[in-house]
């Protein structure tokens, strides 16, 4: 049985969160974004897991697979406005994307 | 067992770091398939085996093979000039130390509550799925509702539009 203090087990589910979100500010390659947005995906479903195991409640796990569907209907979706980004302008790059932008 | 979740904890941080600091798209996407596994190994450790094989087959299975897959098709290896421009330390620093200070924020607050664990029982799979399919059986509907419209909207994102012109100026 696990004996880690559960304060460190939350500490390491905002390690991962917030690496992702670094990951999320700094890049611009829009795969990489979409990553980082998995990475934050993974680290807030293993908070549930952290406190379902720590009450000893099933909703924990129930909530994570409901946290895998929602992100697989989001990488599909994301990964299909993608191909589209790339067919349109020939790059990934999210900064390339303004043409709602006044051209002065 | 707390040392294998050290170890495994120390893993998937630095297989995260390599996967969002990296310069090639196929490389990071098996730095971050490493990191899942990782985090897989924390949810067996956490006795949630059920939630570990399913973070195995389906996040590193398939959402990640589509990741890869679409790498691919895209041939994008390495990146171009524009981003390496924006990787300069001046730019990635301010956004770092930001998020740093929330990091230390959500350590505070963690660090000021008490919890009480439950009982002693580990959770077994039954009373997940009896748990999903009762208490949580509109969650359930709803989901399926998602997946129906994810898969609808993938398929007409993905269509490429034939341009249609007129028939008399179509070449042939």
């Amino acid at each position: 049985m696990l004996t880690v203090p559960i304060g460190i087990q939350i500490l390491f589910a905002g390690i991962l969160f917030f690496l992702g979100l670094i990951g999320l500010l700094v890049r611009r390659n829009m795969i990489f974004m979409l990553m980082s947005i998995e990475i934050m995906f993974n680290a807030a479903g293993l908070v549930f897991i952290i406190a379902g195991t720590h009450w000893r409640q099933p909703d924990g796990q129930v909530m994570f697979i409901f946290i895998l569907a929602v992100t697989a209907v989001e990488v599909s979706i994301a990964l299909a406005l993608i191909l589209q980004v790339y067919h349109h302008f020939k790059t990934l790059d999210a900064d390339a994307i303004n043409n709602l932008k006044d051209s002065n | 067992m707390d040392v294998f979740f050290y170890i495994a904890g120390v893993v998937a941080i630095v297989s995260t770091i390599m996967a969002i600091s990296g310069r090639n798209a196929i490389h990071s996407l098996l730095y971050l398939i490493l990191s899942l596994l990782a985090v897989s190994v924390i949810f067996y450790l956490l006795s949630a085996p059920f939630i570990a094989a399913l973070e195995v087959i389906i996040y590193a299975g398939a959402i990640m093979v589509l990741f890869i897959f679409v790498t691919m098709m895209l041939n994008i290896g390495i990146e171009r000039e524009a981003e390496k421009k924006w990787l300069q330390p001046r730019m990635w620093i301010i956004p770092s130390i930001l998020a740093a200070i929330l990091l230390v924020n959500l350590i505070l607050a963690v660090k000021s509550v008490q919890v009480i664990p439950g009982g002693s029982k580990a959770i077994q799979p039954k009373q997940v799925g009896i748990s999903l399919f009762s208490t949580y059986l509109l969650g359930v509907e709803i989901a399926a509702i998602l997946l129906m419209a994810g898969v609808i909207g993938a398929y007409h994102l993905g269509s490429q539009k034939k341009k249609v012109k007129h028939r008399f100026l179509e070449i042939k």
